[in-house]
């Protein structure tokens, strides 16, 4: 996470990052000086309301941004590489091969005018030239059966398939060129909570068989501290706490944290006592001076509306962008 | 009629014709239709949080619509205050709307963008023919202020793009509350908000029903909220009700496999939980061909032969606990 740490170890190094949208009423900064590193066979849960900037990361770590767009400042190390400096054809590679993606609604990601092999041997020819028809097959039908499809099912269309059955399909997809990353952004918000089980199930199982690292986006945070080893909880751009999942659980510190977790129902708890965050996210194109959350924070001191905190680490691996930790170490 | 009851529903069944091409009706005779209820009896007690829970396509949504009756049964009957409402006329049911009242899902749909909010929140009080003009401006102003969208004035003269997801609903409720209803159908009033926003929704949900003596038939596929929301909940399956009674009953004790599996499947935010792997089989079946016997048999991990032939009733296995399950007889 140190910012001197410029030949980066680690299989994703994420520093500074910083992405702007130009609307015609202004300029929007969607995500700001986002740090964070990711390691082999690890889960990163991302949580963060609409507009906090999520999704933008991940589409980010792609290359993906959407025009207006732009990511202006920052980098993105991948196994030591710049991805930022990619040309054209490295991009290619790196989109689907070297870090791939699951979208949120497995409805509308698959064409509904080609049968499920299709997807498969189009993704795996274009990246693999080499590799014949058939072997695609032959790989496209071991990758269904790894996600619990029949294989026989390839010769189906998307819509004869159910919601489950197809975000299975994106999976299988996802993992088809056997990429270092694979990325998540809301898998199962469009699925029941029973198939959502399954599938986060799966995610896991696979990250394990396959070795992959795992980027799980989500606005459920119930969801990411059951699966994610490390999170970021994300504010309206910024990381507002960086920590890992346990110490998150067991100490949040983050004023907006606290509030998250006072205000999500946990079944397994009888008479809870919920509390909600008062107010609402800020508009982006008007963000408040200072914290972006002072305006709903309970602990908010005359400096939080002058200033904005930087992060500040509390313990180990454990970081904070709020003055009530302004004894720790700034980042 | 028990004591207290303020809704009852006796073998709901509402079946939607599947569109069949030109073709297909020249060759078949045969119709097919969607079972979206089949066969759903359940009682609202004054003052409570009734829930209907299940995942999508359980028929929950359909139940809440043939309450307030925009779309008529295909049989069975609806009591409200121990009026039959499904064979009421237009000019009865427009009394009947008064006191039965409903939130939709989304915010964003459900109020007209060409329509100022004061005049969307007073539209139900010209249309009853309750207040116009000054009148009708005041009450609106009170009710907005009872949903927490304070100054009121600073709300009544702006355009629905113009606040957030979150003040859309409490439009919503403002509106379904200003005609003083007794039993509102609120069918998933917070799944379209942001999390952190949820509970202030729930919370003035739960404050009005207080202050105003409010019932609520809630409607939801969220177990958690569920939980935190209701007094009593029935959880219901492709159609019909499984298992149904006090919340703490059903959470804590809950008999029916598929309750059992979908409690098991519900995150909970706490890294060091472990969770066990839910053990049902495939998914939902269709509505249009659902399996003769149980119709959870195919998924049940208990599936015995005696499920294949005989669908279950809804039994009650202690006071005010149902289960529709053959193992429990």
């Amino acid at each position: 996470m140190s910012k001197k740490d410029k030949a980066p170890t680690h299989l994703l190094t994420v520093d500074g990052l910083t992405v702007e949208y130009w609307a015609r009423r202004g300029k929007i900064r969607a995500v700001e000086d986002l740090s964070f590193s990711l390691e082999k066979s690890e889960t990163l849960g991302v949580v963060g309301e609409s507009g906090s900037g999520k999704s933008t990361l991940g589409l980010s770590l792609i290359r993906l941004v959407p025009y207006p767009g732009k990511i202006v400042k920052g980098n993105i190390f991948l196994e030591g590489q710049n991805i930022l400096k990619f040309k054209n054809e490295e991009i290619r590679d790196l989109r689907g091969r070297r870090i791939s993606f699951v979208f949120q609604d497995p409805m509308t990601s698959l064409n509904p005018v080609k049968k499920i092999g299709t997807h498969f041997v189009e993704l795996i020819r274009v990246h693999e030239p080499k590799i014949s028809q058939k072997e695609a097959f032959e790989r496209a039908k071991k990758l269904l059966n790894d996600v619990g499809i029949q294989p026989e099912r390839i010769n189906d269309y998307p819509h004869q398939l159910s919601g489950g059955m197809r975000q299975r399909v994106m999976i299988a997809l996802a993992l088809a060129l056997n990429p270092s990353i694979v990325i998540a952004d809301e898998p199962t918000t469009a699925l029941d909570v029973i198939v959502q089980a399954k599938i986060l199930d799966l995610l896991n199982a696979l990250r394990d068989a396959y070795g992959m690292a795992l980027i799980l986006i989500t606005h459920d945070l119930s969801i990411v501290m059951e699966r994610s080893d490390k999170l970021i909880v994300m504010y309206a751009g910024r990381v507002a706490e960086y920590a890992r999942s346990t110490d998150l659980y067991t100490n949040p510190q983050h004023p907006y944290t606290q509030g998250l977790l006072k205000s999500i129902p946990n079944i397994e708890l009888t008479d809870q006592k919920l509390e909600a965050i008062e107010g609402s996210p800020p508009d982006l194109l008007n963000p408040p001076n200072g914290c972006r959350f002072w305006p709903r924070c309970p602990y908010v001191m005359e400096k939080c509306r002058i200033k904005e905190p930087p992060l500040f680490e509390t313990g180990a691996n454990h970081y904070v962008r709020c003055y009530l930790y302004e004894g720790g170490k700034t980042k | 009629m028990s004591q207290g009851e303020i809704l009852r529903v006796e073998q709901l069944v509402k079946y939607f014709p599947v569109e069949k091409s030109f073709l297909e009706k020249l060759l078949t005779r045969s119709r097919s239709f969607v079972k979206a209820v089949d066969n759903v009896s359940f009682s609202v007690r004054r003052g409570e949080v009734f829930t209907l829970a299940g995942e999508s396509g359980c028929g929950k949504s359909t139940t809440g619509r043939l309450i307030v009756r925009l779309i008529p049964p295909t049989s069975g009957k609806v009591f409200f205050n121990n009026v039959e409402t499904t064979s009421l006329g237009t000019e009865d049911l427009r009394v009947l709307r008064r006191k039965i009242q409903m939130i939709f899902q989304d915010p964003y749909a459900s109020l007209n963008p060409r329509m100022k909010i004061g005049r969307a929140v007073g539209h139900p009080l010209e249309i009853h023919g309750l207040a116009k003009g000054e009148e009708e401006r005041k009450k609106v102003l009170d009710i907005l202020e009872r949903v927490g969208l304070t100054p009121p004035e600073q709300f009544i003269d702006l355009y629905p793009h113009q606040i957030s997801g979150g003040q859309r609903q409490r439009i919503a409720m403002a509106r379904s509350i200003i005609l003083e209803p007794e039993f509102i159908v609120a069918d998933e009033p917070v799944s379209m908000i942001d999390v952190s926003l949820r509970m202030t929704i729930i919370d003035l949900m739960l404050h009005l029903q207080k202050v105003l003596g409010l019932t609520y038939l809630f409607i939801t596929h969220d177990l958690a909220i569920a939980k935190y929301i209701s007094d009593r909940i029935a959880i219901m399956y492709l159609g019909r009700i499984a298992e149904m009674g006090e919340k703490d009953e059903i959470f804590s004790n809950p008999i029916h496999p598929y309750t059992q599996a979908l409690l098991s499947a519900i995150p909970v935010p706490n890294p060091e939980r472990r969770r066990k792997a839910t053990e049902l089989k495939g998914e939902v079946p269709s509505a249009i061909n659902i399996p003769p016997g149980c119709r959870f048999r195919s998924r049940c991990p208990y599936g015995e032969d005696g499920c294949k032939n005989v669908e279950p009733d809804l039994v009650e296995i202690k006071p005010d606990h149902f289960v529709a399950c053959h193992r429990t007889e």
